[in-house]
């Protein structure tokens, strides 16, 4: 079988490989997609920008069959064509690399690549085809893998990789990306955006879905940007720049930029020493932590997902007890024999704004009002009878959602049913009420539209110049170098180095997450 | 794949239920009329045997009685997402618990003091016999369903041991303690309004059933207006975010699992000091286990649970009739018909879901454009 892929496999007779006309789709009452007409040329990479809940991933979910528009058309090469599953979008040749990725772990590379294609009874004639196929990809593309390593081992960019391929070798000719960069390093991405212009160049259509307006700028021909289910604008890349388009995403001016002065730091809050820890099966997670966070200033933690960064905040917020070493704590000793939990760290003053708002951060079931007490429930927010006092907690909720803005202002309603971007106001709102003299944040604007980024980021700031000693961990490069004073990067549980954000780079950060330390790395 | 729209408040909580009802009665109506009989006549005769005949009111609150207390165990532990299937032994437990109060001190007492402490009694050996089911799950992630699964038969042996051995009636052959002294009998409603000069028919309803209905207001206020029915309802929709409040989850869970015990073992107040004024080998006969369904389909809500009750104690008491009744219809048959509303409303309870939603938003769509 021969890879499809570019324009001398199929006859084309219209410049477009893509046109969306007048596509709508309503989930009961929410319009997801309003008449949205769209028109990709071939072989360009279209970047959809958007915030989150603005349409984007409905309207790839139509163009690759998990959804049917309620009315409007789509046209392959310039023929209405009807997709109604994702195997009808398979055989029109649409492949879709989905953010999180559909991969069997702990099968080898090439069994997942042959998954679906397996061949006959027994698995020999599968095999070589899948062997040959590969070859091919790597001397067409340079996309190397080891056929026999196991997935679960690789790294996250491999893994994607693996789905790309497996998505072209379907015979895709228009490929979707969806959020595909953030998991990555930045060196990942880079090449990643090798791969996509290679793939351009043999007349692969891409979609790239995402928020990051840098990447647009980087990588995309051309860039749509919906809002409220609508495309408010299509520009052609070489004739926009980032701030047009953050002001189309959001319809209003946005400062991209966070305003901030020199941090005035004070005394020592938090003092770690030679902190380790390690999993169940023996395995270490952290080694030899060591480091200070002083009143005042903002330290980010960089390094790619699962490096070690989330049993660090475990660490610290009490939910998890630690191996070896000791740390102090707003003038507590705490080791592993005189453990701290999660009730008496907040009661010291501490804040946590938990990476994961779903699994931690909130209860979704819960009103929005349950949840802004949550972890202060037995604090005056309460009352102080034997009864919840409903009354003292819905104006807290009240204050709390003029304070922060969150939307709809409605404390009544279950946490699940505001979007990200509110969620994580919610929970921010919570921990910072609470005035902590130090705050955990992690992964602060995750999933969070870039509205509600602009005013995140300014609250951190904001608790900075009131002296609280922020710990900011996040995978988001840019976030770590907009607001920490100081830098830390981790990898594989220890830290490889902490630079003043004066001497840092995102070239130099991105060598050391990868393990290369400082001096060499700069 | 066309999502169906989520279905409005009022028709998930009465008009799905309802229509699940209905569905049941359907099915039992054809099986009845395959049977030979007449479906609507034998409907009748077991809503006038639950509710119209003499004294049929009371036997179907007192059966009602019974699917509260078991009803809101199960509910309590479901709302820290525990799926307590011990209900059954809790209360036999919680009969022992009753039964051994009546015994030492209902000779040498006033009511005023015994029934007191009989009621206390069962609720505290009820509560124990949950513990550690609660406490294995807490601490040692021991699975509640398992746990609670093996102690409804270590009580089952424990009371046979118990009412065959110590317990037994001297000179007496059937495994069962000897009758309290009536110092230890719960009133019945109908000695009560016979004092003040009402007239009703006897039936074993008594005072219990107060009790279950102050159990029930006492569940709501627990779970929805006090600091640990908040904490209960966090550990039940997210362990991981209340192990992040700060919530000591192992003792939220086995805490939850004493107060579930402890309504179960309630139970034992109406058949034990209400009705039988003795302990005797398996006075719990199922009830335990109904509670489930009863939970289930009263959406864990109390007056969900009242009125899942109410429906369950008329099906036993009008039931009974129908086995009375019809020579074709026998005991076994009104367990089916039984079983067949367990099956609609707790099994299949979501069945209708999606049509019924599709069809009220039908309607509103049409309502919405001629209002246009």
């Amino acid at each position: 079988m021969a890879i499809k892929t570019g324009k001398g496999d199929v006859e084309t007779t219209s410049p477009f490989a893509i046109e969306l006309q007048n596509v709508c789709k309503s989930f009961g009452r929410v319009q997801a997609n309003r008449n949205i007409s769209l028109a990709v040329e071939n072989a360009a990479i279209h970047g959809i920008v958007g915030e989150n809940g603005a349409g984007k991933s409905t309207l790839m979910n139509i163009l690759f069959g998990l959804h049917s528009a309620d009315s409007g058309s789509i046209l392959i090469d310039g023929k209405p064509v009807e997709i109604r599953s994702s195997a009808d979008a398979i055989s029109l040749g649409i492949g879709m690399v989905h953010q999180h990725f559909m991969l069997v772990p702990n099968f080898t590379v090439l069994e997942n690549i042959m998954l679906g294609r397996e061949g006959d009874m027994l698995l020999k004639d599968g095999i070589a085809s899948t062997m040959r196929e590969l070859e091919e990809l790597e001397t067409e593309y340079g996309m190397q893998v080891n056929p026999h390593a196991k997935v679960e081992d690789l790294p996250v960019g491999t893994r994607q990789r693996i789905e790309i391929i497996k998505a072209i070798r379907g015979g895709a000719r228009i490929l979707i990306l969806d959020e595909p960069t953030g998991v990555l390093t930045p060196q990942e991405t880079d090449s990643l955006f090798a791969i996509l212009r290679a793939l351009r160049a043999r007349g692969v259509t891409i979609i790239l879905i995402t928020h990051k307006l840098a990447e647009i700028m980087a990588i995309t021909d051309s860039v749509s940007i919906i809002r409220d289910g609508k495309i408010v604008g299509s520009r052609e890349t070489s004739k926009t720049n980032s701030g047009e388009l953050a002001e189309l995403m959001v319809g209003r001016e946005v400062l991209l930029r966070v305003e901030k002065n020199a941090a005035s730091t004070g005394e020592t809050r938090l003092s770690v020493n030679g902190l380790g820890l390690s999993s169940n099966d023996g395995q270490p997670l952290l080694t030899e932590i060591t480091f200070d966070l002083r009143a005042g200033e903002i330290l980010g933690v960089a390094g790619v997902a699962g490096n070690g960064q989330s049993e660090l905040m475990e660490v610290f917020a009490g939910m998890r007890t630690f191996d070896t070493g000791q740390m102090e704590i707003l003038g507590d000793q705490i080791d592993s024999k005189h453990p701290k939990h999660p009730d008496s760290m907040r009661k010291t003053g501490l804040g946590h704004i938990p990476e994961d708002r779903h699994q931690h951060g909130l209860v979704l079931n819960f009103e929005a009002s349950e949840n802004l007490v949550f972890g202060f429930h037995h604090t005056e927010l309460t009352g102080n009878g034997l009864l919840m006092d409903q009354k003292s907690i819905r104006s807290h909720a009240e204050t709390m959602i003029e304070r922060f803005d969150v939307r709809p202002a409605n404390p009544d309603l279950p946490a699940k049913n505001f979007s990200g971007g509110n969620q994580q106001k919610l929970v921010i709102a919570r921990e910072m009420n609470a005035e902590p003299k130090v705050l955990i944040v992690g992964q602060p604007t995750r999933g969070v539209d870039i509205g509600a980024i602009e005013f995140i980021h300014k609250q951190l700031v904001a608790l900075r110049d009131k002296g609280c000693a922020i710990l900011l961990v996040s995978v988001e490069l840019d976030e770590i170098l907009a607001l920490s004073d100081r830098i830390m990067v981790m990898n594989e549980g220890r830290i490889v180095g902490v630079l003043d954000s004066a001497d840092a780079t995102e070239r130099r950060i991105g060598l050391m997450m990868a393990g290369i330390a400082k001096e060499e790395a700069a | 794949m066309k999502s169906a729209p989520p279905l409005p408040y009022w028709a998930d909580v009465i008009l799905l239920p309802v229509i699940n009802l209905l569905a049941a009665l359907l099915v039992c109506g054809v099986i009845i009329a395959m049977l030979g009989e007449n479906p609507f006549s034998a409907l009748s005769v077991m809503i006038k045997g639950a509710f119209v005949y003499p004294s049929s009111l009371g036997y179907t609150l007192y059966y009602t009685t019974n699917f509260i207390f078991t009803g809101l165990a199960v509910a309590i532990a479901f709302h820290a997402m525990m799926f307590n299937i011990g209900g059954e032994g809790q209360a036999y437990l919680g009969g022992l618990g009753a039964g051994l109060a009546a015994l030492w001190l209902g000779a040498d007492f006033s009511p005023l003091i015994v029934l007191p402490v009989a009621v206390i009694a069962s609720a505290l050996f009820g509560a124990a016999w949950a513990f550690v089911p609660g406490y294995l799950q807490a601490k040692r992630g021991s699975h509640i369903v398992i746990t609670t699964i093996m102690f409804n038969f270590i009580a089952s042996s424990l009371m046979v041991w118990l009412l065959a051995g110590p317990l037994i009636q001297k000179g007496q052959q059937s495994p069962q303690t000897p009758t309290f002294d009536a110092n230890a009998f719960l009133p019945k409603f109908s000695e009560l309004l016979a004092s003040v000069s009402i007239d009703v028919a006897r039936s074993p309803l008594n005072l219990s059933f107060v009790l279950a209905l102050a159990a029930l207001v006492f569940f709501w206020v627990l779970v929805w207006k006090t600091r640990f029915g908040y904490e209960l309802r966090a550990v039940g929709h997210n362990q991981q975010a209340a192990h992040y409040a700060g919530i000591n989850v192992p003792r939220v869970i086995i805490i939850t699992m004493l107060i579930s015990g402890a309504f179960a073992g309630l139970m034992a107040t109406n058949e034990i000091l209400g009705v039988q004024h003795k302990v005797l080998l398996n006075f719990t006969s199922g009830y335990g286990f109904t509670g489930i369904a009863v939970a289930l389909m009263g959406r864990n809500h109390p007056v969900g649970i009242f009125l899942a009750s109410l429906l369950f104690g008329a099906l036993f008491q009008g039931g009974a009739e129908l086995d009375f009744e019809f020579d074709s219809i026998t005991r076994e048959m009104v367990l089916v018909i039984q079983g067949m509303i367990i099956l609609f409303s707790g099994a299949l309870a979501y069945m209708f879901n999606r049509p019924l939603s599709h069809f009220l938003a039908s309607i509103l769509n049409r309502k919405q454009a001629v209002n246009e």
